[in-house]
Order: structure tokens, then sequence, then C-alpha cells
């Protein structure tokens, strides 16, 4: 039983999201390769970005991407390599292009929308039965009665 | 034996909840007041049975009978006694098995302190309540049955998944399960008053108790689920907008609109059919909730089933509870006379205002959420909607309803003038911007999330304590201080609610724009510095834990030469789960979170340690607990527990206040 509890040991030693020899040597460059990866699903894991996963594909695509950068592509040149290969299904942030325009656009129009019907059924109410602003007579009145 | 007498409690509760359904009911609508009494034993009774269920499951999880099908596939004889008994919810059956208990429990409380709502408003109430437990406990006992037995039992199990073999997961799911049924009661009251065509004051008064509780519960229920999620996963996030998390959520919102917009009910008798409207959809989302995660539609983390039969089986749940409650509204929702008059500024209006930016906020979560399901069955597009979506689409609701909230709070019923509620905060809002420009000054060009984040949590906090301050009226100072003592506990409770939600919002702002982050390989022996601390790492021992393998990493943490925390970051292997997990140490601080994780061992030698600085942390659940106790106070106001919902009926018996 020990035997197999050490052998599991080895076996199941996971990785775990970004390994010190991933780390560029050049920072200001990791800081955009940790920007951009956070940005980037995980294809295996669920609402995982590359940059939280532990996935053995998160590591490949953390490298692919870094060599891209190394490489000298722009941020959005690499984004676009890694959606060339592995899909938009990898973007977390999805694009705004396309039926991805009703998504971006359905909450602010319904928050106008809202808002509109709010304040006709507010402005309607007030029509209908405001209560009346105190009169200057009456005004005096109560300033009298709070007085006492 | 006894876990056959469980299941034919089960069988029987079913039964029961066909009655407690039916015959109240019918009872209601023909005037029979023998009918409608049955439901309150009937709800006694089926929660009675069901408790029966549910003890026997816990005990054959406490003796490790592995007779049972889900005792093998969930425990294990080496797992500590408190994982034995949160493995009963650690799983699908029982996870929904704890669903119908807590929602006997909300069904027989409704019965026992029902006793004063009109008899037939109660037997409509215990009804619909029956209706939903009938159609949970068809779902366990047709698809989802705890108690099949194994014709050859295994010598042991197959260990709980080690991610929930954690305190703070083991009572996440019963509080997310009080919030998520709870709002089983708003519904139940919404429909009741639908059928019996009358909503007045008194409504609002029942039903606000029944929303209070749950909200309270469902905040105190996600925030130990960031909470493990920030301890347990390995790098300190705390929310995700994973499908699963979204679920809960989504339910939150909308019972924090529901429970402001019951006040409007209660108090000025207008927003009633919004109100009912909310009430069904709050439900609504519960049940959308139970279903993403219940069905693994939207596969995620945390669902651990993937069975289409049990998701078909909750979405028909959905469309006739949901379906019938809408249809039924649509029906009757012209009935409500609208009593109060209010201008379009006064406080009524806030809580309009309010309810809009929650609900579309809402909405906004479940549009993302479900929005990779709908572009790949209507588009062919397959594609994510993470993180990056949400901050962006989600987060200006919410910096809007900061900024509303003291102004709201602060304007009186029925008309008002904002420049008189802005005049109140003015110490409050040049107090909020001169610290959101203390910190742009002290951060060194990073993002503007860190000092709007300080700037809002000052204005609501500033908010609430003027709020308090005005609440007591003129006079001297120390009768001032007496009456403050005094304040109902209803008005306490908005502004410790109100005032929870600054410290939560300036707890994410901080965190997420200051905290910092250092991965590196160290040697034993080595100290590092990661600003404005050192640590070294001492030693790396393994040990062995009750059904776990570690490795312990022992790190000091130096400040200025002086040690200020010592942690033990693990790494831990569960054989019989074949799972590994991380078990970060944290010194948990006011200010500061030191957060330390131990990895692998380096091929160079040395171990990979990542450090995190995470500035504020606590706040962010801190804040979430004190806005359950907001709810809390409130939910204990004197008007509640005083002859709590009567009808103004009794003139001279009301006792002097």
């Amino acid at each position: 039983m020990r035997r197999i509890l050490v052998i599991l040991l080895f076996l199941a030693t996971p990785l775990w999201a970004v390994q010190p020899d991933e780390i560029l040597a050049d920072p200001a460059l990791e800081t955009r390769a940790r920007e951009l990866s956070k940005g980037l699903r995980c294809p295996v894991c669920q609402s995982e970005s590359i940059d939280e996963s532990n996935a053995d594909i998160a590591r490949d695509l953390r490298l692919l991407l870094r060599e891209r950068l190394v490489a000298g592509d722009s941020d959005a040149a690499a984004i676009e390599f890694m959606v060339a290969r592995y899909g938009e299904y990898i973007l977390l942030k999805p694009t705004t292009g396309g039926a991805n325009f009703i998504l971006w656009i359905s909450g602010p129009v319904l928050l106008l929308a809202a808002l509109g019907v709010g304040l006709v059924y507010l402005r309607g109410r007030q029509k209908g039965r405001a209560p009346e602003a105190l009169s200057e007579a009456e005004k005096t009145r109560l300033a009298e009665l709070l007085d006492q | 034996m006894l876990v056959e007498l469980g299941h034919f409690a089960l069988i029987t509760a079913f039964l029961v909840a066909i009655v407690q359904s039916v015959v109240p009911m019918l009872g209601a609508a023909r005037h029979r007041s023998d009918w409608m009494n049955v439901g309150a034993p009937a709800a006694l009774l089926q929660l009675v049975l069901v408790g029966f269920s549910f003890a026997v499951l816990v005990q054959a999880f406490v003796v490790s009978d592995f007779s049972l099908r889900l005792v093998v596939a969930n425990s294990h004889t080496a797992k500590p006694l408190l994982y034995k008994i949160t493995g009963v919810w650690g799983n699908h059956e029982g996870s929904m098995l704890l669903w119908v208990l807590i929602l006997a429990l909300f069904g027989a409380s409704a019965a026992v302190f029902g006793g004063n709502l009109p008899a037939s408003l109660r037997a409509r109430v215990l009804s619909v309540q029956g209706a939903i437990g009938v159609a949970f406990l068809a779902f366990i006992l047709f698809t989802s049955n705890p108690f099949v037995r194994m014709a050859r039992p295994p010598l042991n199990g197959e260990d709980l998944n080690p991610l929930l073999q954690d305190p703070g997961l083991a009572f996440h799911p019963p509080f997310l399960y009080l919030g998520y049924v709870g709002l089983s009661m708003a519904f139940s009251f919404a429909v009741a008053a639908l059928i019996e065509g009358r909503i007045d004051a008194a409504w609002g008064r029942w039903v606000r108790p029944w929303t209070l509780a749950a909200w309270l519960f469902l905040t105190i229920g996600i925030a130990l689920g960031s909470w493990w999620a920030y301890y347990e996963l390995g790098w300190g996030g705390f929310w995700f907008w994973d499908p699963v998390e979204n679920a809960s959520f989504m339910p939150w919102l909308i019972a924090t609109a529901l429970l402001h917009c019951a006040i409007v009910v209660e108090k000025r008798e207008a927003l009633k059919s919004w109100t009912i409207l909310l009430a069904i959809l709050a439900f609504g989302f519960s049940l959308i909730g139970t279903f993403i995660v219940r069905s693994g539609v939207l596969t995620s983390v945390h669902a651990f089933s993937n069975d289409p039969e049990r998701g078909v089986f909750i979405l028909a749940i959905l469309a006739v509870f949901t379906g019938g409650a809408l249809t039924l509204f649509a029906a009757r929702a012209n009935e409500m006379q609208a009593k109060g008059v209010f201008a379009v500024v006064s406080r009524e209006s806030a809580l309009v205002l309010n309810n809009i930016l929650l609900a579309v906020a809402a909405f906004v979560v479940f549009i993302g959420t479900l929005w990779p399901l709908i572009a790949e069955l209507a588009f062919g597009r397959k594609l994510s909607v993470g993180a990056p979506f949400f901050d962006a689409a989600f987060t200006p609701f919410f910096v809007a309803l900061a900024v509303i909230m003291p102004v709201g709070a602060l304007l009186p019923w029925k008309r008002a003038r904002i420049g008189r509620a802005l005049v109140s905060l003015r110490i409050v809002m040049v107090l909020a911007c001169a610290v959101g420009a203390l910190a742009w000054a002290m951060q060194n060009g990073r993002s503007a999330l860190g000092p709007v984040g300080a700037m809002l949590a000052v204005w609501l906090i500033g908010g609430a304590a003027v709020d308090a301050w005005q609440k007591v009226g003129r006079g001297e100072f120390s009768s001032k201080i007496r009456r403050l003592a005094r304040l109902p506990r209803s008005d306490w409770g908005r502004i410790v609610a109100h005032g929870g939600m600054g410290v939560t919002m300036f707890g994410i702002a901080a965190m997420t724009a200051w905290q910092s982050e250092d991965i590196r390989v160290v040697a034993v022996g080595e100290t590092f510095k990661v600003a404005p601390y050192e640590l070294s790492l001492n030693a790396v021992t393994k040990g062995e834990g009750p059904n776990y393998l570690t490795t312990v990493g022992d790190i000091s943490v130096f400040r200025a030469g002086r040690e200020v925390a010592r942690l033990y970051p693990e790494k831990r292997i569960y054989p019989v789960a074949r799972m590994p997990t991380t078990e970060a140490a944290i010194s948990n601080g006011f200010l500061v979170d030191i957060y330390v994780v131990i990895g692998d061992p380096q091929n160079g030698g040395g171990w990979a340690v990542r450090t995190y600085i995470k500035p504020f942390a606590n706040w962010i659940w801190a804040g979430a607990i004190i806005m359950a106790f907001g709810g809390g106070l409130s939910l204990s106001d004197r008007r509640y527990r005083v002859g709590a919902g009567q009808r103004r009926r009794s003139v001279g018996g009301v006792p002097a206040e």
C-alpha cells in the first residue's frame, strides 16, 4: 500500500499555473504576456484563463504566446495567431462582431428601455394624483404649528 | 432496514406533498375551512418525513454503509467525520435531498408562524409550497434516488472530491440552498396573492421577512463560496464569473431588488405588480440556477452531474412553475390597484431606480452566462464568455448603484428634494473625493480602479453614517446618541447593510488594483524579497494526513527584520480520489493578506514558490457578513415580531409604542 501511495505521489504531480521557468527575462514582455493570457481561455477547463489554469495545454499555450511575443508580434497579432489556431472559443472576452453585437448591446439597450418605461410610469403617476406642494399660507401655518 | 425506511419515508413525503398541494387549494376556492386546515399539519408531517429520510442518509454516511451506492461513490472510511457528514450533500442525490429538506423546513415554518395570516391565503401559500415539494420529490424519487443499494458492497468507498473536503465548501451548499429555497416562500406568497387577487400593505409585510431571510442566507452562501475559492484554488481569485457562480448570483441580485421594492408595497402600497413579478423571477432564477448546476448544460468546475434526463426534468419543473406563475401574472396583474401616490423625486422613485439597475444587471449576467449556448445553437459559433466580459458589462451597474444608494436612503417618501439630501451628504462627498485623490496619489500611475473603489467605499459608509445621524433628528448631542440606540432595527439594518456594501466594494477594488505577485524558484534556506516583506523557506517536509499525503513548506515572513508570520503552505495528494489540492498558507490581516503557495520541486533543485500580497482581501467577505448582519437586524425588527402582519383590524388592541 505504502509503495502505491509513493508511486501515485509522483504520477499525479500537478503543474500550477505560471511556472518559474516560463517567465520571460524581459519584464515588459512578461507583463504583456500575463495580461494577454488573462484573456485567453484554457480549452479544456471551465471559465479559467490560461494564466490561472493548471492544465498541461494551458502551459503549452502560455509558452506559445510567449514565443510569439518574443518573435516580435504585437498584442493584436499574437491574439490573432492564437484565435487562428484554436478558434474564437479561446477568447474569454467575446468579439463585438456579428451576432455577438447582441450580447454586448443588450445590457445598455435594456437599461435605457427600463429607464424610459420607469420614467413614463413615474410621470404618469404624478400627472394623475400628484401630491401638491404646500401653498404659502399652509407653509406659514405649518411653521407656526412647529414652533408651538 | 433503516435505509429502506428512509426511502419509504421519502415516498410517503411525496404522497403527503400531493395532498398538501391539492386539498388546501380546493378548500380555499370552496371556502371550506376543514380542507384549508389540512395544509399546516401536512407541511409539518412533510418536514418530519423528509427530515427522517435525510437523517437516515447522514447515518449511512457516518457509519460508512457501503451497501449504498451513493456512500461508495462519495465516501471513504479514512475520511474525517466532518466530511463524512458534509459528504451527504457533496453529490447530486444528497444535495437534492438537502434541497427538499430545506423546502420542507420553510413550508413547516410557514405553517407554524403563519397563524396570523388570513386562512385562505395561508392555505394557498402552503399549497403552492406543497406543489414545489411534489415536483422536487418526484425528481429525487424518479431520477436521483439516494437510497439505491449495491448488489455487492465493496470494502471501501471512492472518497469525496478532495476540493470539497474543506470547511468553507462544506457549509457553502446548505447556506446557498437556504437562500435559493427561501425564495420559494416569496414565490408561494406571490402566486397565492395572484390567485387571491389581493395585495396590500399586509402582504408586503408578510412576504418581506421570508425574502430577507432568504437573501441573508444567500449572501452568506455566496461569500463562503467566494472565500473558499480564494484560499483553495491556489492563486487568490475570489470570483470567476463561472456559470455556477452566476447561477447563485442572479437570484441574489433579484432578491436584493425584491427586498427593496417589498418595502414600497409595505409602506406605500405601490409597485405591487412589479413586486409580484420580481418574486416570481427570483425563484425562477433559483430554479434556473438549479438547472444550470444539476444538468451540467454549461459544464463547469462545480457541476458533478452530466445527466440529460435530470436536466430535462428540472427544465420541465422550471417551465411549469415559472411559466405557470407568469401566465397567472399576465392574467391578474392589472387587478392590482396601486394606492400610494408619489412624485418623480421621492424615495419610491429611488427604489424604482435601484430595481431597474439590479434587474438589468441580473439580465446582463443571465445573457452572458447563456450566450455560449445561444451562440452555438442559433449561430453555430463556439465561443466563450468569461470574466473580461462580465467585468466590463456588469461593473458599471454596481458603480451606478453605489452612487445613488446614499442619496436614495436619505430621500423621504412621497416627495423629496435631491438638493437637500446632497447638502446632508456634502461632508461625505468631500471626504470621498479626498480619499480617492489620496489613493490616486499614493499608487504609482496604475489603474483608476483602486481610487474609484476607495471613493465609493467612503461615499457608501459615510452615507450610511449620515443616514443614521439624520434619523435621530435634532437635539443635543447626548440625547442624539441615546436616540441612536433606540432607532428601529429596520433602520439599523439598512444602515449596516449599506455600509457593508461599501466595505465589500472597497475590498474588491483594492485587492484587484493593488495586489502584487511573485513567482520564483526557492532553495531551502534561501531568503527572497517581496516588497515590503522578506520571506525565507526554512524547510520542506513530507507528511501524511488522515486520507492524504502532503508536502509542507515552512516559510518565515519578516518585515524590517522582525518575523511577522510563519506560514505552512501545503500540497496534498488524495490517493483514493487521485487528486492533488493546494492548501495555500495565508497570513490574514486587517490591511493585508500574505498568501503563499508551494509548488513542485524543480529540476535544478529548489521549489516553486508563489507569493501574493493581497491588500484588504478580507474586506470582501467581511463586507458580505456585515450585509448579512444588517439583513438579520432588519429581520428582527419589532414590527415583524409584534403582531406581525396583522391587517389593521383591531384599532384599540395595539399596544402603545
